[in-house]
């Protein structure tokens, strides 16, 4: 890393990354959670 | 620099992915898929991918709670003294809660989107592996390799079972086939690496019997595994493509075993070549049986 190191931008930036990839989880699980209870209705299941 | 700095950096998100152990997900991922692709009847995809989904998350949370308890032990060993916890990028609080999490969403979502049988068998699994294995018998019994294997050989029986919703022979069959697979794969790493576990009191064969003992074992177990590789084509659970490729695989693995079995260590500076080569080659031998196995399936 070029200069001074500051934590506190770095706390922010991993803040940051970690909630992105949160999100990105949380999204890509309510649209399995969706696709799955559609395939169990059409199988009546 | 500002007042409201916290003390500590939280741990990156690769850390976390670290946690899981992606190089040992894969062939759980892979197993888990062959059982499911090679079980008779069929799955739609959504549920299929969703199977898989749930054993790959659930080796990672195992993975996690794996890491979190042996972290000290980790800090011990060169090949994981730079994992996250013993590294110190990551509180063990975090590590632990994260493991959990992920193991419990997994068997619920297998429960809830797939079959409950599976998802049994998916936290049967899990606890094995941080529990009955990474707590109880790794620290206390030099073949701990032998019944902690049985944690890795869950993925295809799971994959299985989420396509049949029944446990028949086939599935145990592939159980077994990676339960006697483990201890010959693990054992000639610990041959090479066993220095490291000696330092930190981990009891491994080659540590607590000696390598002549190790080697031994290594044989055994490489000698079992030719006629259980072949048994699902013996008993009509496979056609002719898996059962010749788990006689020629298994016949290579035997072969491969057989100058590690009879030869000693030729003083410090030994560059343990066939003990590599055996450990290199067993985990090919693996993905080459399974993939047979699908390959056999869907020709």
């Amino acid at each position: 890393m070029n200069g001074e190191f500051k934590p506190d931008e770095e706390y922010r930036r991993r803040q940051r990354a970690r909630n992105n990839v949160l999100g990105v989880i949380l999204a890509g699980f309510a649209v399995l959670i969706f696709a799955i209870t559609i395939v169990r209705m059409k199988e009546g299941g | 620099m500002s007042k409201t700095v916290p003390q500590t950096l939280p741990a990156d998100w690769r850390d976390f992915f670290a946690l899981t152990k992606p190089r040992v997900m894969s062939l759980v991922i892979f197993t888990g898929l062959c059982g499911l692709l090679a079980a008779p009847g069929s799955i739609h995809p959504v549920l299929g991918f969703t199977a898989i989904l749930c054993i790959a998350v659930g080796a990672g949370g195992a993975a996690a709670l794996n890491q979190w308890w042996e972290a000290d032990i980790d800090a011990g060993m060169k090949r994981t003294a730079q994992r996250p916890l013993p590294a110190g990028r990551m509180d063990p609080v975090s590590a632990r809660d994260f493991g959990v999490g992920l193991s419990v969403a997994s068997v619920l979502v297998m429960g809830l989107g797939v079959s409950w049988l599976a998802a049994s068998i998916l936290a049967i699994s899990i606890v094995y592996y941080a529990v009955v294995y990474t707590i109880w018998l790794k620290p206390r019994t030099p073949q701990n390799i032998v019944i902690g294997g049985g944690a890795g050989a869950f993925p295809p029986l799971i994959g299985w079972v989420a396509v049949t919703g029944q446990i028949t022979l086939m599935p145990v069959l592939l159980f077994a086939i990676i339960f006697f697979w483990t201890p010959p794969h693990f054992w000639a790493l610990a041959l090479f690496v066993q220095s490291d576990y000696a330092k930190v009191g981990i009891p491994m064969l080659p540590v607590v019997a000696g390598e002549k003992a190790t080697r031994r074992q290594i044989l055994i177990y490489s000698i079992i595994l030719l006629p259980l590789s072949a048994t699902p084509w013996l008993i009509g659970g496979t056609g002719a493509i898996y059962g010749i490729s788990a006689l020629v695989l298994s016949g290579l693995f035997l072969g491969l075993s057989l100058p590690v079995a009879f030869r000693r260590r030729r003083g410090e500076g030994d560059p343990m070549s066939p003990e590599k080569r055996l450990f290199g080659f067993s985990v090919l031998y693996l993905f080459a049986l399974f993939a047979a196995l699908v390959a056999d399936r869907l020709i």
